[in-house]
């Protein structure tokens, strides 16, 4: 098993099972230390532009992987989106929302790096995660480039090719050879992307995990009893 | 009507001396790590001023509470959505500068100098950050005493609609002290702004408790509370509160502010209340109304209908003594002198407090207001300390119910100078008061004489009912990891759960007669 083989048919698995298991234990033992970890109170500034600019366009990155990679290529061709189309759409959007993401986020890695409030009381993993997820940011966003290039030869192969290649992890069949002929940029970009997987546990952004989705539904007051309740 | 049991407090401002000792036992006892350094659970504000945080009751800055939108009951800041679309960054989320920045000081510096001419200083450092401060611009107490520039302080809220320029002139003066707790409502506003679910009111005992273990750090308690009562750990990332003192409350004892209060202005007990009317009430139209709707929400402990529901809704024979015997609702139903502090929150807060007299009555001793045909009670409007100011504070504007408790204060005074003093009993004033003599001397026994038992009426809770083996929990209740002040929520887990419901005593003393 050469290099290419581990990072794309092994590392992605390993990846994925700590990004899950590390998840589970933590929330099951180390419950306390699960939590946003927001560092609000210590600095108001810039934070409402900057933790905005930086979650939304995060959310709109990962949905938007998560929709273009995952979703079969004959499905789009049902739905009558060309490939051609989807190109561009995956180059317009990821712009836009990667360019939300980085400003955002170097607005709080400044803010990390440089206040003196926020620096000294940062935790371990804080100021390498944030500095890896803008890594990452910044390669996918310098894949743009080169995608532009594909689409005006009107060449969709890489894209095509690593929507499989992700598919083909999902599937249980890692097909590493499928990004043989894929730029290394994107390459890199992929291993620093399941690289945050694997950090993902150890780090504050469990957060993610509790989206308060539940709240929207649920009533405003809340009464617990110590007495055992009939179950 | 569905009874349940509050566990409320009445503080008495007319005997607060502003010693701070709540305050400091409070601190010691709960919030005396890093992190929370910042936050006082319990702190004495010096009125008229801004406060702790600056500001805390301007809810056109904080936008804490409730509002009425359309009649019904939304948060103030905005409902579920809102919240959710601000969780990135919370717009009223106060800095920890609105409070103040934690310091100490450089204290070794006093024992490591190098010899010198002159005396080596200790500067203030931050707690957070460590560096060294050039100046302490802002305390949790600044305005202590009346300390600062008069038109800082009369930016406090309750200053509206006076005019405040009289009241700046040192003739005119006034001043009083206002302790504050969590007011653990009835209807918590911070309770309903946790996206996480973890902020809870207890059914036995109605103490609003943060779930360390599921609080989420979302931080929207910290802006919803009106009173700014949820502090934000930025240690562990989780919201903190005055928690009751539930440990020492459960077994029956004050808590620890109260049990420390050297005034003895602190009274604890229990209330019973009708859960059903609570957002009915909270959501009365009028500002002005909201004190008289949640004197409605309280429960005769006498009634017998209220006592047969009671027991329906498991409320035990000894809590039902203590609601009758509960020094809270003498004083806010029997004998209407004690006032929740800014009803118009919507929050129905369950700390309460009698308007202070101390001011006036010098006043009224040098001879220097009008008084009324009995000799005592001084015409309205010609008090020291404004009405207007203790209605903004107490009663959301309305003065009227603030001087019958004065008057009636008052009059409890005049009564009992003419029993001890001239040895005749004069009730002259009691009857334009509109209070009977046997309620003046129980007065007097409570507030005057302010015994231990009088004072703090608090039923144990029924640990038994919960635990298989009560005796092995002693000593373990407080402050824990987990979430042992209710029954936990999360079921699933990959390991054997710890052992939260029976406690095993590690080793039984061998029993003494053998």
């Amino acid at each position: 098993m050469n290099l290419h083989t581990f990072i794309f048919g092994a590392y992605p698995y390993i990846a994925l099972t700590v990004f899950v298991l590390g998840s589970w234990l933590r929330f099951d033992r180390e419950q306390y230390t699960w939590k946003s970890d927001s560092s609000q109170l210590l600095s108001k500034g810039n934070m409402r532009l900057a933790s905005n600019l930086f979650h939304v366009g995060i959310i709109a990155v990962f949905f938007g992987h998560a929709v273009g990679l995952l979703t079969p290529h004959h499905l789009f061709l049902a739905l009558g989106v060309t490939d051609m189309q989807h190109q561009y759409l995956a180059i317009t959007a990821g712009s836009i929302f990667g360019g939300m993401c980085l400003v955002g986020g170097a607005m709080l890695w400044f803010r990390r790096m440089f206040n003196p409030r926020i620096s000294i009381t940062s935790r371990g993993m804080d100021k390498p995660i944030l500095s890896w997820l803008l890594v990452t940011l910044m390669l996918g966003l310098s894949t743009i480039p080169v995608s532009i290039g594909h689409a005006e030869n009107g060449n969709p192969g890489v894209m095509i090719a690593l929507a499989e290649w992700v598919q083909s992890i999902v599937y249980l069949h890692p097909n590493p050879a499928l990004l043989d002929s894929v730029d290394g940029i994107f390459r890199t970009h992929l291993f620093f992307g399941m690289t945050v997987f694997l950090l993902f546990p150890f780090t504050r952004l469990v957060h993610v995990w509790s989206v308060p989705l539940g709240y929207l539904g649920r009533s405003y007051q809340i009464v617990r009893t110590k007495r055992a309740v009939a179950r | 009507m569905k009874v349940r049991a509050q566990f409320a407090f009445v503080f008495n401002l007319d005997k607060c001396i502003g010693c701070h000792t709540c305050s400091v036992t409070c601190k010691n006892v709960w919030t005396n790590r890093k992190g929370v350094e910042y936050a006082w659970f319990n702190n004495v504000e010096s009125k008229p001023g801004i406060g702790y945080p600056k500001q805390w009751e301007n809810q056109e800055v904080w936008k804490g509470g409730w509002k009425l939108v359309d009649g019904k009951l939304e948060l103030k800041s905005g409902g579920r959505a809102s919240k959710l679309l601000n969780i990135f960054a919370n717009p009223e989320m106060p800095q920890i500068d609105d409070y103040y920045e934690p310091f100490t000081y450089n204290y070794a510096r006093l024992q490591n100098a190098p010899l010198s001419e002159a005396a080596p200083t200790a500067r203030p450092l931050s707690q957070i950050d460590g560096s060294s401060m050039e100046k302490i611009t802002w305390g949790p107490n600044w305005e202590d005493d009346l300390a600062g520039e008069y038109a800082k302080r009369s930016k406090d809220k309750n200053m509206d609609n006076i005019q405040k320029e009289m009241y700046g002139q040192f003739e005119n003066t006034f001043h009083m002290y206002l302790p504050r707790i969590c007011n653990h409502c009835l209807n918590p506003a911070c309770v309903a702004a946790c996206p996480s679910g973890s902020i809870y009111k207890r059914e036995e005992d109605g103490i609003v408790l943060v779930d360390q273990d599921k609080c989420r750090g979302w931080r929207m308690c910290v802006s919803a509370c009106p009173y700014k009562k949820v502090f934000y750990n930025w240690e562990s990332g989780k919201a903190e509160k005055c928690i009751g003192c539930y440990p020492r409350v459960e077994s029956g004892m004050p808590t620890v502010c109260s049990e420390s209060c050297v005034g003895r202005i602190r009274y604890n007990g229990i209330m019973l209340y009708d859960a059903d009317k609570i957002d009915t009430l909270a959501s009365t139209a009028n500002e002005k109304d909201l004190y008289d709707a949640q004197c409605k929400i309280f429960l005769d402990p006498n009634d017998p209908a209220v006592i047969a529901q009671a027991r329906k809704d498991g409320i035990s024979e000894d809590w039902l003594i203590a609601a009758q015997k509960s020094p809270i609702y003498k004083m806010a139903i029997d004998w209407k002198i004690a006032f929740p502090m800014h009803p118009e929150f919507r929050t129905l807060p369950m700390v309460w407090y009698v308007p202070p007299l101390s001011p006036v009555q010098s006043q009224i001793d040098q001879g220097n207001l009008p008084v009324g045909p009995d000799g005592a009670i001084p015409l309205s409007g010609t008090m020291r300390l404004p009405i207007q100011y203790l209605a903004n504070l107490l009663c959301a504007g309305n003065e009227q119910p603030i001087e019958r408790a004065l008057n009636r204060l008052i009059a409890m005074r005049s009564y009992q100078r003419s029993v001890h003093v001239e040895g005749v009993a004069d009730t002259r004033a009691l009857e334009t008061a509109g209070i009977t003599e046997v309620m003046a001397k129980e007065m007097y026994r409570y507030l005057a004489i302010a015994n231990y038992e009088d004072r703090f009426v608090i039923p144990t809770s029924h640990e038994e009912e919960r635990l298989d083996d009560p005796f092995g929990f002693q000593g373990q209740n407080g402050f824990t990891f987990g979430n042992d002040s209710s029954r936990g929520i999360s079921k699933i887990t990959l390991f054997p759960r710890r052992r939260k419901d029976t406690v095993e005593p590690k080793e039984l003393a061998p029993s003494g007669d053998r």
